[in-house]
């Protein structure tokens, strides 16, 4: 059905476009595989460099071999990803300057000599730096085997076995490469080396970019390595997940971007665009979207998260304040629990806006935790215990803050305040049990009985 | 004419900014390098060396845009104003979207720049290409953008360039203090009432001025380079932030000017590359030679550092000797006393070319005298010998009496510390030990040994 409405749109034919999504899918995914990694060590920008250093490679291979392709100029370029990540390494340690600028100088001077070598090397035929390895995935589906009638692209053969590899390399070296990843010293105390981990990674990232380069082109691995593995993080920060959901965001870039390539710039009047950019700028779209939502860093959630909080902690106070108003001023009995009180007194005395007490109320009026009529409002069975149980953490925590840290009583309070919403029944017998028998707060209040077992 | 001269010539022609067009182009590079190096010093120092990659690669889209929207209102996409201030527009928005990252997202800076660099760069790449398929025009003009022209610099080229180093050169001046601040201690700074987001974000928009203004002469790549790489020379050289800045800055300028001479003098080959080079070149010069850090110096300081070492392990192991020979009876200022050559030897895990070495080094300085493997101390000798010695037993003695140190630990302990006790500092550990008045101390192993 959607294959069919795309056939529809001028500019679509399944064949191509289907083989650039699955092309562009593999490299991203690819990419982003071996990225989790790089962007846990700290080296988002390693595709950039590795992307500019390796001119030189295909420079001498050309000035050698004297074509423009092939198996050599493939092996250049990966060694010279490989220089230039060995000489960034190497240039920190002996230099004790910071990895993004010793990365900076490595890459640029890289580059430099690579136009140097290139333009000295183009007398006599025309080598563009920008498109001598940096392929176009537009023209992938055209350099294709045609096996038993199926017709494959090259491209998508050795993308997939890059792939292949990386994924491999991700599962038998998980454990090694996650502590190497997180905890240095750690993983070279349990004998897994740090080093050789890290040049076997740079190895691959080196492989990777190399590859995706010539097929695809370059800005594709610069952004892939990095983008979908920030959106992951966005949404969790568990390792694992955090890989399959790079490898999900990178896919749908792919897919996507793609897709808006071809139609984005026919809805605004121009031609179709190269999809590569797009893939980079939907993936970035996409890292918006989870900046904005990921369950995990997601802008609106924590947002969401501080509302619900301030929520609470309203509903928490109102229920508390209700309390205190039945206690007898010796706080030694209560009150007749029919009292009771108007909403704007409620509202006066927590120096709150009316409006959001009276949300307060009806949301706790839903939990049947007080009952609210014209005449106000008051604690009922379900609040009272609520309310019980805030005010015993409360006056916990003052006597605990007292006894135990030796803080001044006219500073116990606000502390306490803060901390009662977080404190659970099993934080209130620690309490109970590190502080002495009183019964009473440093304040002369009592302290109420844990409600469950009643006293 | 002779070669020579037919050499000389233009070169003198250059240096001395004889023509019109090598002079802009001489200026525009030389002015560009000096102030990048300056702005470039901070970023390093503030731990963003790769910022200005992040901004330049952020600023294609806005070429793009700026150059489709000047098409369609003026029918001129080219012009230079448009085109710089899509451009500033859109590296300061990309710096804008990476503050939003760090703050929001709480992602590491690395990975902010590579989220900017990589989309920005993406949807220009993606407008470049719409560019080039319209049937008005292609996106030619905006490649010098990417790569460069200096060899075509104008004279408009060059007033943008010159006010954009006196907008650099002045801030930096104003706000030295500042900055500085910000770069060593970020803390304090905020805590004595700067804007931590003022003072780095104007620092930014020094960077995109740069980056815009470089990215014609050299390229969008090489501007990158300029912010980082004479910086990062610089800091070879010293530690105080006036003088990287003027370091960076004359290392900077330098670079372009040489590699604008350079460049002139090989018409085959590209301005921005042959700055580059030059300037990695003066890199690694200052890498290796620096006065500060530079490897040889830091290679040297150790090699001397080991002699005075080594000088004193031997002096000390050949009194060590004397006192063991003149325990059988012989007074240790005798002339007679003869110390073997493998006794010494045994005496530490020397190597035997290192001890000869050492030993050859004490010949020359007249404490030793060598004679058929048989080692003599001069007059000289054996009080310099006294005295590290005495310095040796006075530490260890105060690690035992003082630091609680057990007696086996403190021979090791000493000796880390020795080579460094100053004259002072052992005037105060002989106060300290009341151990003034004798001229020297029992070794504390032999002390106790007797006493048990």
């Amino acid at each position: 059905m959607i294959l069919n409405a795309l056939t529809m749109i001028p500019g679509w034919v399944p064949e191509l476009d289907g083989w650039i999504i699955v092309i562009g899918a593999l490299a991203a995914m690819s990419a982003a595989s071996l990225g989790v990694f790089i962007v846990l060590r700290g080296a988002s920008l390693l595709g950039d460099a590795i992307s500019h250093a390796v001119l030189p490679g295909i420079a001498i291979a050309y000035l050698v071999t004297g074509s423009r392709g092939g198996t050599t100029m493939f092996v250049a370029a990966v060694m010279a990803a490989m220089v230039t990540v060995f000489l960034i390494e190497t240039l920190r340690r002996a230099s004790r300057i910071e990895h993004g600028a010793s990365m900076g100088v490595v890459f640029t001077a890289m580059f430099a000599l690579g136009v140097v070598l290139m333009v000295s090397a183009a007398d006599q035929v025309d080598l563009d730096p920008n498109c001598v390895l940096y392929g176009s995935i537009e023209l992938t589906p055209l350099d294709a085997w045609d096996i038993a009638d199926w017709w494959i692209p090259k491209a998508a053969v050795g993308l997939l076995f890059t792939l292949f590899i990386n994924l491999s390399f991700i599962i038998l070296c998980y454990k090694e490469l996650k502590i190497s990843t997180f905890d240095e010293s750690y993983s070279d105390s349990m004998g897994v080396s740090t080093r050789l981990m890290h040049y076997v990674l740079m190895t691959l990232v080196a492989i990777t970019a190399v590859a995706s380069f010539e097929s695809v082109g370059s800005i594709l691995f610069v952004a892939m390595l990095v983008v979908p593995v920030a959106s992951a993080l966005m949404v969790t920060a568990r390792l694992f997940w955090v890989l399959v959901f790079s490898l999900l965001f990178a896919l749908s870039s792919a897919a996507l971007g793609h897709l808006s390539a071809v139609f984005l710039p026919q809805i605004l009047g121009y031609g179709s665009t190269l999809t590569a950019g797009m893939m980079a700028v939907v993936a970035g779209g996409l890292f918006a979207v989870c900046g904005l939502i990921g369950p995990r860093r997601g802008w609106l959630v924590a947002l969401w998260r501080q509302r619900a909080f301030a929520t609470r902690v309203l509903e928490d106070d109102l229920l508390k304040f209700l309390y205190r108003q039945l206690e007898s001023p010796t706080k030694d009995s209560f009150g007749p629990v029919e009292h009771r009180l108007s909403i704007t007194a409620v509202a006066q005395a927590l120096h709150t806006p009316v409006k959001l007490v009276q949300s307060a109320v009806q949301r706790l009026a839903q939990n049947n935790e007080v009952e609210a009529t014209v005449e106000g409002v008051r604690l009922s069975a379900a609040g009272m215990k609520r309310a019980q149980t805030l005010v015993r953490s409360h006056r916990l925590w003052e006597l605990y803050l007292v006894e135990q840290a030796q803080v001044e009583i006219d500073r116990i309070h606000d502390k306490a305040e803060r901390w009662e919403h977080v404190t659970d029944e099993k934080m209130r017998t620690q309490l109970d049990q590190a502080t002495s028998n009183s019964t009473r707060d440093p304040h002369g209040s009592r302290i109420p009985p844990e409600t469950n077992h009643p006293s | 004419m002779t070669p020579i001269s037919e050499w000389i010539d233009p070169v003198w022609r250059l240096v001395t900014l004889a023509d019109y067009n090598s002079r802009i182009v001489l200026m525009g590079t030389t002015m560009l390098g000096i102030s990048a190096g300056v702005i470039g010093s901070f970023t390093l120092l503030r731990r963003r060396a790769l910022i200005g990659d992040a901004i330049s690669h952020a600023m294609l889209p806005g070429l793009g845009i700026a150059y489709l929207l000047g098409n369609w209102l003026t029918g001129d996409g080219k012009s230079l104003l448009w085109l710089f201030s899509g451009a500033i527009t859109s590296g300061l928005l990309g710096v804008g979207v990476v503050l939003l990252i760090r703050h929001w997202a709480r992602l590491s800076e690395d990975t902010a720049f590579g989220i900017v660099l990589s989309t920005f760069f993406g949807a220009g790449v993606a407008l470049l290409g719409v560019i080039q398929g319209l049937e008005s025009g292609h996106a030619a003009g905006l490649e010098s953008f990417i790569y460069g022209k200096a060899a075509s610099l104008q004279s408009s080229d060059l007033q943008a360039i010159a006010m954009m180093t006196v907008v650099c050169l002045l801030t930096s001046g104003v706000l030295l203090k500042e900055w500085t601040l910000l770069c060593f201690d970020e803390n304090f700074a905020i805590s004595a009432g700067y804007s931590r987001l003022g003072l780095d974000g104007l620092l930014m928009v020094l960077v995109t001025l740069i980056a815009v203004t470089g990215m014609q002469a050299v390229g969008l790549i090489l501007v990158i380079a300029l912010l980082i790489v004479p910086a990062a020379a610089a800091r070879f050289w010293t530690d105080k932030m006036l003088s990287q800045i003027l370091i960076a800055a004359a290392i900077g300028g330098l670079g372009c000017y040489l590699g604008t001479v350079g460049s002139a003098l090989l018409p085959q080959l590209p301005t921005g590359p042959v700055i580059i080079l030059i300037t990695a070149a003066l890199f690694a010069g200052s890498l290796i030679l620096g006065s500060r850090r530079g490897l040889w110096w830091r290679w040297r300081r150790r090699v001397q550092w080991e002699h005075i070492m080594e000088r004193q392990h031997v002096l000390r192991a050949i009194y060590e000797r004397y006192e063991a020979e003149s325990l059988t009876g012989r007074s240790p200022a005798s002339d007679q006393i003869r110390i073997q050559w493998d006794s010494l030897q045994a005496a530490r895990s020397w190597s035997p070319v290192k001890l000869r070495r050492a030993v050859d080094r004490l010949q020359v300085e007249g404490l030793l005298s060598c004679v058929n493997q048989e080692l003599a101390l001069s007059r000289a000798g054996l009080a310099e010998a006294e005295r590290l010695t005495h310095q040796h037993r006075l530490w260890e003695l105060y690690l035992i009496t003082h630091a609680d140190v057990a007696v086996q630990h403190v021979d090791q302990m000493a000796d880390d510390i020795e080579h460094v006790l100053e004259p002072a500092v052992v005037a105060e550990l002989e106060q300290l030990l009341q151990e003034g008045q004798t001229p020297l101390l029992q070794s504390p192993h032999h002390a106790l040994e007797g006493r048990s």
